[in-house]
């Protein structure tokens, strides 16, 4: 599962609040301390990632966060202005195209453009030769990518435009991205997921639409927050007997936490039987909030189990 | 409080919220508790996880109500909301004859697009919502809204479904060489000629085919989505906000409190899942007594759980109180706390239910 590292786009996918954006900082940190220049792409406009970072939205250009790490807020209407300029040749034209109300109207109708155009980016980040020849090209690419359900939809645009369109410089584009989206050589999927019963079905559900609609793998699987078993059963046990003789808090919660870890661990064990293979796990972090130190030290331990 | 309190002679309840706090399953436990209150109630979500039929312990449900077995005289139907075939209905309904119909149903176009595009399992989450309701065979329908990326996508679904057909004014330069291109002057030509080496001839075609049988159709899909539009603002619906207590899921939630109150659109209540177990604050951790409890070696470390199960809960306490008071002038939240197992079948609902139907509010400060 290392290679994970050796690709050069990598999606991290999974359903809303399962932790995508944590994973996606935190496998940026893992390559950018590995010495590869990283760039994570928000797709949301929510730039949590970058806030943590920076206190403030990066927008629509590649910003450095620390050594070798960079994020970009990828808006799709600027991701489709970039493209077109180089594409609509001579300029001139390429003024008339935007400054005309229809084509505003064209671009905002089109069902699926903006998804489209946001993949455009994606895919001309991973390119070692630029759209911008000054442009300095990345190693690693990541994706924040937008929830499963949406996520797959995400993954095929390329190739429902590319299908659609069937001939023209659409097609030939959309085509060129699938191939590299599809390709796992220069691709990886990681699909973020909980100890729980609905995000490992959803997992589960994901992995087999990836592979039957679109012949991709899953490379990675990380089960985040996965919490700390921390007492054995014969401590439970004793916890348990302590608890119907004493209430307190103290007992309360541990054996709140035991529980919760032993359906959690129930979870873990059941998506290892439908992968055929043990996930990656992050341990959940008693922080208030997950910080820039968060983020380190989830990173330290992804690096651990890559 | 009880949610039973917050949609009182309500007819349409709209779960709204990020993604990944329980509103699926906050929507199905409604609906379970409202019918064991003995009326017909219909719980409607359009995620494509299938995580409804999740919560209610079903193996599937297809775009079709599903009775689902209760206890009690009350009714709770489900259902799974596919949003293409809702579109492909929609579209037979408005076509003006066959040939219209036909031709988008038939478009490459939109047969490749009107599933996947985010955007059209909102227009249709409001369709089906709102046909539902002309038909008057619930007392209550509950929606559990998609995950959209910005709660705002869901509100602005009628719009600019309007917004999309008015581009009727597209086919007119999607057909070169017809009178259209003399309405919009001389840069047209150019503009034609630009679009066409962007897009390629053939798809121009087919998008010029889509946008013109879809302009036929514009009318009545205006009419829709402005009585879609009025639903969505009447006194009989309300919208319910679910979260959790984390801080980027309560930021959202008071971003769209905010977005609701703007609009005029009626806000019932909100509900907060997964709080942490403990009380907040209590007395402080007495490391002695659990040693002496539990002896030297497990004490401590329950004691150290304990530490951080409190700095948790304090968390969620202090968020809690930040949407309180946003919603200053509504009901306090009801809160739901994390449950010890998840919530997949009726009875995971029905424990769920203990503290959204309880008479009282469940104070953070308990």
């Amino acid at each position: 599962m290392a290679d994970i590292l050796d690709k050069r786009l990598v999606f991290v996918t999974g359903k809303g609040g399962v932790g995508k954006t944590t994973v996606a900082a935190a496998l940026g940190l893992v390559a950018a301390r590995a010495g590869k220049r990283t760039i994570v792409c928000e797709v949301a406009h929510q730039e949590r990632m970058s806030r943590v970072f920076r206190r403030e939205g990066v927008g629509f250009s590649e910003t450095r966060l620390a050594t070798d790490l960079y994020a970009i807020s990828i808006d799709p209407q600027q991701s489709m202005e970039e493209y077109l300029r180089q594409q609509v040749k001579p300029s001139a034209l390429y003024g008339v195209l935007f400054d005309n109300r229809l084509f505003q109207y064209f671009s905002a109708a089109t069902p699926g453009l903006r998804e489209l155009a946001t993949m455009g980016k994606v895919w001309e980040l991973a390119q070692f030769e630029r759209r911008d020849p000054e442009a300095a090209p990345y190693d690693f690419v990541i994706v924040d990518s937008p929830s499963t359900g949406h996520g797959l939809g995400f993954l095929r645009t390329p190739r429902t435009f590319r299908d659609a369109a069937r001939v023209g410089p659409i097609s030939r584009q959309a085509g060129k991205i699938d191939a590299f989206i599809t390709d796992s050589g220069s691709t990886g999927v990681v699909a973020v997921a909980l100890p729980e019963e609905m995000p490992v079905n959803e997992t589960v559900d994901f992995e087999r639409e990836l592979h039957d609609e679109m012949g991709m793998e899953l490379d990675t699987v990380v089960v985040n927050a996965l919490y700390p078993e921390r007492f054995d059963p014969e401590e439970a046990e004793r916890i348990e007997q302590a608890a119907a003789a004493n209430g307190s808090p103290g007992v309360e919660a541990a054996l709140f936490e035991h529980r919760r870890a032993r359906t959690q661990r129930a979870e873990l064990a059941r998506l290892t039987e439908e992968l055929g293979h043990d996930p990656l796990t992050l341990p959940f972090l008693f922080e208030p909030e997950l910080d820039l130190n968060s983020f380190e030290e989830l990173s330290t331990e992804l690096e651990a189990r890559l | 409080m009880s949610v039973a309190q917050l949609i009182d002679r309500k007819e349409i309840v709209i779960c709204a919220g990020a993604g990944g706090v329980g509103k699926t399953t906050t929507a199905a436990a409604i609906a379970l508790g409202m019918a064991s209150r003995g009326l017909k109630v219909v719980v409607l979500t359009i995620d494509p996880a299938k995580r409804l039929a999740n919560s209610l312990g079903l193996p599937e449900l297809a775009n079709e109500e599903h009775r689902v077995e209760i206890e009690g005289d009350g009714e709770l139907w489900a259902m799974h909301l596919d949003p293409k075939r809702t579109f492909d209905e929609l579209i037979e309904k408005h076509a003006s004859d066959e040939r219209t119909r036909d031709a988008v149903l038939s478009n490459r176009i939109y047969q490749e697009l009107s599933n996947a595009v985010a955007g059209s399992q909102e227009y249709m989450a409001m369709e089906k919502l709102y046909e539902l309701y002309q038909e008057e065979r619930y007392d209550l329908l509950v929606l559990d809204t998609p995950p959209t990326r910005n709660a705002l996508d869901f509100l602005d679904a009628p719009e600019r479904l309007s917004r999309f057909v008015d581009s009727r004014s597209l086919q007119l330069f999607m057909r070169p060489g017809r009178l259209g291109l003399k309405v919009f002057g001389r840069g047209t030509g150019m503009l034609f000629s630009g679009l066409q080496r962007v897009t390629g001839v053939d798809l121009l075609q087919d998008l010029s085919e889509f946008f013109a049988s879809f302009g036929d159709m514009a009318e009545g899909f205006r009419e829709r989505a402005a009585s879609t539009g009025q639903l969505l603002a009447d006194s009989r619906t309300t919208f319910l906000l679910v979260t959790s207590p984390r801080r980027a899921a309560i930021d959202e939630a008071i971003f769209f409190h905010r977005k609701l109150r703007e609009r005029g659109l009626p806000f019932g209540g909100a509900v907060v899942n997964r709080m942490s177990p403990l009380a907040v604050g209590g007395e402080p951790v007495d490391e002695a007594e659990l040693e002496q409890l539990l002896g030297e070696r497990l004490g401590p470390r329950v004691a150290g759980n304990l530490a951080d199960y409190r700095a948790i809960a304090t968390r969620d306490g202090e968020n809690v109180e930040r949407l309180a008071r946003e919603l200053s002038e509504g009901a306090p939240p009801i809160l739901v706390p994390h449950l010890e197992d998840d919530v997949h079948d009726l009875s995971g609902l029905l424990q769920m239910n203990e503290y959204l139907f309880a008479a009282e509010a469940v104070s953070s400060h308990r």
